[in-house]
């Protein structure tokens, strides 16, 4: 099978976790895909499936989750079926990744610059005390004084900066791709700019890709290159950036630009009627017909495909009819 | 007043979570069954019993166990089996009493001393301290002999040293909850200290109080069984464990069953309750709920 | 002339900080020396990041925390005295829905009793009458009246929020305070949820006081708007004013900040240098000087005053824009 990204090629991936309320169909075949030094955002609202996907890359599903079908190429290996211990030679040192909350992430008994060139030391298979050169090459580049933060206990330092180290150990080690999970939806907006706008300028100084799970529209638009909207554990379109803001073909998505309120905009919001499924007893079909307005009857009966729609444009809905989708019944 | 009580469907949901949870446990498993078989022992005690639990019948005394007496019988000839089954409703009561007495002081307390803080938090915690610098057993022992052997006080003598645990417990849960938004809105609503303590904090301190109570249930009944066998627990002929097992120390080398199925009774009780804590404390946890 | 619902006057409220006992005695300045006129009928929006003193601000205008100085007047009447019945009169007017979907609903208790409390202290009036109000007001938040027979963690936090409006309303008051009441939802969500305030305050004849750091909601909910900055107003105005032009480079680049959903619009960037000074030893001088690009030495040796630079247009600034 032709890969649709260099870098990174998920495809039909499926995660479930199992819990007393029986099983939780989590992803229930993800496609999403990445070229290298690529921005690609990864936006849905809560539940969707965003950060299992990218926890589920990163191979850091843990008990009572399991990675049930589907495949993760990276960089021309297939995740799924590497073991642990290989799988540990990837995680941190070619595809790394920072949280949502910077402060939890950090170990707060260790000093700052410990942890980093913990990173390093690892990739690199050297001492500890001999990164400390690259510590601090790093905490100058994510734009922290890197005398003191270096010999810093992470309570020391606020939530924008914590965030920086945070980066700063992410790309330590030169990863091909770094995965940012609603790296800036804790801290305030002027600190947000920043953040976003130093992992701008590192990815270009280093070619690195970067993965942006958000449910924020706004921080999509400035910083991704390519889109993936995710729904209930499906994707359900995918298109450049510029494109999916122009001319979104979901309903979903539809609905889903028209609920975010911006500056300049006192219209009335558009909201998406319902709520978001129940993943133990997801909908028959389409896991979004009993919120669209356009449902039809195959809607209900079948999972739409995910497919090209015009070049570069994916849509997982049968109000489009893909260039080159072949049905299955002839 | 409403006719139609609805039941809550989550409230089931969450019920058969813990049955889920606890049907995992192997060991919370025996721990019911241990407490369940205590439970029904005590329950039908008197059909269980074969004799009178103090009938003194010298003739038949110090005999070994045997398909009359199972576990035989003890120095003024009581059958030692029949004691056994009567004990467990001595022990139950005590139990029983013990919580519910030591349970309340220490909630109110703790609830108070939480939610007011400052001064009234200090001294009602202070006191607190203060039970808790002797050893429990010691301190039990003192208020035993104080107020003079009998069951009662035996019950009273326990209260008053268990319930500093819960104190603390409910006063940590106390700060937590008061400064949670759900109580804030109910102070903006304009409701007054006593009615947010008590109708609103109050309640959701109960529940790791009762975690806490089984977990201790054990070790109320060592301490009770620790006062009768030190004869400042519950009086002859009342057969109660401890003071059994304290009654066939002089006999341990030839006749030991006196000593030996009173404490076995101990120690799987003990066991039970404390293997019944444990699930119901992990069955509880949040981390483990989810 | 519009009435004034609430007016606050050099509001002042300090917490100490314990340090050891020989250092001089330090205290955060969460809301320091706050004015604010807050017109019957608007939505009044406080906008700020974290540590800018909007949350204490609202608490202390409810009298959940009791201010250090100054007047909060309500209807014209001083607030800030009264005890007993008096109070408990002014509580019922002045209400408050929380951030946090999943911390403002007793965990334990029926969704009747939690909206029900209100009723029970504040009206004299049967279980049923309580009950029947209660089913109008989980209607008209969108509910329907079987969901009083639940408890809070059945519901979403769209649904959740809703109940705590309902708890908010169901006393008919005349003031609420919206604490960040969509932050913790999704946007389809909070599209609904702030479609059903809008409409719930023209119905219930209502006054806002909406607390948020998100400017894409100012715009669209609020008629006034105050920014705050280390426990200071910076700037206050109407909404339309201070959009179209901010004067205080704060607001400035607050604006700036904020992202817009739409690649197609580009701007230059322009970033906040620096962090958010503690409140606890804020900056000399103008508060932000440290952080502005304009600031001259003017700025770190001389409080500006919040004055009018047009009417209605409040800026604390020596150098607006």
């Amino acid at each position: 099978m032709e890969l649709r990204g260099k870098l990174l090629d998920v495809s039909n991936l499926k995660v479930s976790f199992y819990t007393y309320r029986g099983v939780v169909k989590a992803l229930n075949g993800v496609e999403l895909w990445m070229d290298s030094g690529e921005r690609l955002g990864v936006v849905g609202e809560t539940g969707c499936g965003k950060s299992v996907t990218s926890l589920a890359v990163m191979r850091l599903i843990e008990q009572p989750g399991e990675i049930q079908e589907g495949k993760i190429i990276f960089n021309g290996k297939n995740l799924v079926e590497l073991s642990e211990e290989k799988m540990n030679n990837i995680r941190g040192v070619e595809m790394s990744m920072i949280f949502q909350e910077p402060r939890s992430s950090l170990n707060p008994v260790m000093k700052v610059g410990y942890q980093i060139g913990e990173a390093i030391a690892k990739s690199k298979k050297i001492k500890i005390k001999n990164t400390y050169p690259e510590v601090k090459d790093m905490l100058r580049l994510v734009g922290l004084d890197p005398e003191r933060v270096i010999n810093s206990y992470p309570h020391e330092l606020s939530g924008g900066m914590s965030q920086r180290v945070m980066i700063g150990m992410g790309l330590a080690t030169h990863p091909k791709l770094l995965i940012a999970d609603e790296p800036t939806s804790a801290l305030d907006v002027t600190i947000q700019a920043q953040i976003l706008e130093l992992l701008d300028e590192l990815a270009r100084k280093m070619g690195n890709a970067v993965m942006l799970i958000t449910h924020d529209m706004g921080v999509v638009a400035e910083f991704c290159d390519k889109v993936l909207v995710m729904y209930a554990g499906n994707s359900v379109e995918y298109a450049s950036t510029a494109r999916l803001f122009e001319k979104p073909l979901h309903p979903y998505t539809g609905g889903l630009l028209q609920a975010v309120p911006r500056v300049g905009r006192t219209d009335e919001l558009k909201a998406i009627k319902g709520t978001v499924p129940d993943l133990v007893n997801p909908p028959s079909g389409c896991r979004f017909h009993p919120r669209c307005p356009h449902a039809m009857d195959i809607c209900k009966l079948e999972r739409p495909p995910f497919v090209e729609i015009e070049p570069d444009h994916y849509v997982a809905c049968y109000l489009f009819k893909g260039k080159n989708e072949v049905r299955e019944d002839g | 007043m409403e006719k139609t009580v609805k039941v809550s469907k989550p409230f089931m949901d969450d019920l058969k979570h813990t049955v889920f949870l606890w049907r995992k446990s192997r060991l919370t498993m025996i721990g019911s069954a241990i407490i369940l078989i205590f439970l029904l022992m005590a329950a039908f005690a008197p059909l269980i019993a074969p004799y009178d639990p103090v009938h003194q019948d010298l003739q038949i005394k110090l005999q070994a166990p045997s398909w009359q007496h199972l576990f035989g019988t003890d120095q003024f000839g009581r059958d030692i089996f029949s004691r056994v089954i009567i004990g467990s409703r001595i022990a139950l009561w005590i139990i029983f009493l013990v919580s519910v007495i030591s349970g309340s002081i220490g909630i109110i307390v703790g609830v108070t001393a939480g939610y007011f803080g400052g001064i009234v938090d200090e001294v009602l915690m202070r006191i607190t301290d203060m039970f808790l610098a002797f050893p429990s057993l010691v301190l039990a022992m003192a208020f035993a002999a104080m107020l003079g052997p009998n069951l009662t006080n035996t019950i009273i003598a326990i209260s008053v040293v268990t319930w500093t645990t819960y104190a603390r417990l409910s006063r940590a849960e106390a700060i937590k909850v008061k400064s949670q938004p759900y109580i804030e809105a109910i102070r903006a609503a304009g409701g007054g200290n006593l009615r947010i303590m008590f109708l609103h904090v109050l309640p959701m301190c109960i529940s790791p109080v009762l975690v806490q109570l089984t977990l201790r249930m054990g070790t109320i009944i060592l301490t009770a069984a620790s006062l009768g066998f030190l004869g400042l627990g519950v009086q002859p002929p009342t057969p109660e464990w401890g003071a059994m097992v304290s009654d066939g120390r002089n006999y341990l080398i030839d006749q030991w069953w006196i000593s030996t199925f009173p404490g076995i009774f101990i120690a799987f009780v003990v066991l039970g309750f404390n293997l019944l804590g444990d699930g119901i404390r992990d069955m509880l946890d949040p981390r483990l709920r989810r | 002339m519009v009435e004034t619902l609430i007016k606050i006057r050099d509001l002042k409220t300090y917490f100490p900080v314990k340090k050891s006992i020989f250092s001089k005695k330090l205290f955060v300045r969460a809301v320091d020396n706050v004015n604010m006129d807050v017109p019957k009928g608007s939505t009044f929006a406080v906008v700020g990041e974290s540590g800018s003193g909007k949350t204490t601000l609202a608490r202390t205008v409810l009298r959940l925390i009791e201010p250090t100085s100054g007047e909060i007047e309500f209807e014209g009447k001083d607030i800030l005295g009264l005890r007993g019945k008096d109070l408990l009169e002014v509580r019922r007017n002045m209400q408050i829905v929380f951030q946090d979907p999943y911390n403002s609903l007793h965990p334990r208790k029926l969704i009747k009793n939690i909206i029900g409390e209100g009723m029970k202290i504040h009206f004299k009036i049967s279980e049923i009458e309580i009950r029947d109000r209660i089913a109008s007001v989980l209607k008209e938040v969108g509910l329907i009246d079987d969901h009083m027979y639940r408890y809070a963690h059945e519901f979403s936090g769209g649904q959740r929020q809703r109940i705590a409006f309902a708890r908010a309303i169901v006393l008919k008051p005349k003031f609420i305070v919206l604490d960040e009441p969509t932050s913790a939802l999704d946007v389809s969500v909070q599209a609904m949820v702030l479609k059903m305030l809008k409409e719930i305050k023209v119905q219930e004849n209502l006054t806002y006081m909406f607390i948020t750091h998100n400017l894409s909601l100012v715009d669209y909910i609020a008629d006034k708007v105050a920014v705050m900055y280390v426990g200071e107003v910076v700037e206050m105005g109407d909404k339309t004013t201070i959009f179209k032009h901010p004067s205080h480079p704060y607001t400035d680049l607050l604006m700036a900040s904020n992202p817009i959903p739409d690649p197609k619009f580009v701007r230059e960037k322009r970033l906040m240098k620096g962090e958010i000074p503690s409140s606890i030893n804020p900056p000399s001088g103008c508060r932000f000087h440290n952080r502005c690009p304009f600031a001259d030495e003017r700025c770190a040796r001389e409080e500006p005053e919040l004055r009018e630079i047009k009417p209605g247009h409040l800026v604390r600034c020596h150098y607006p824009l």
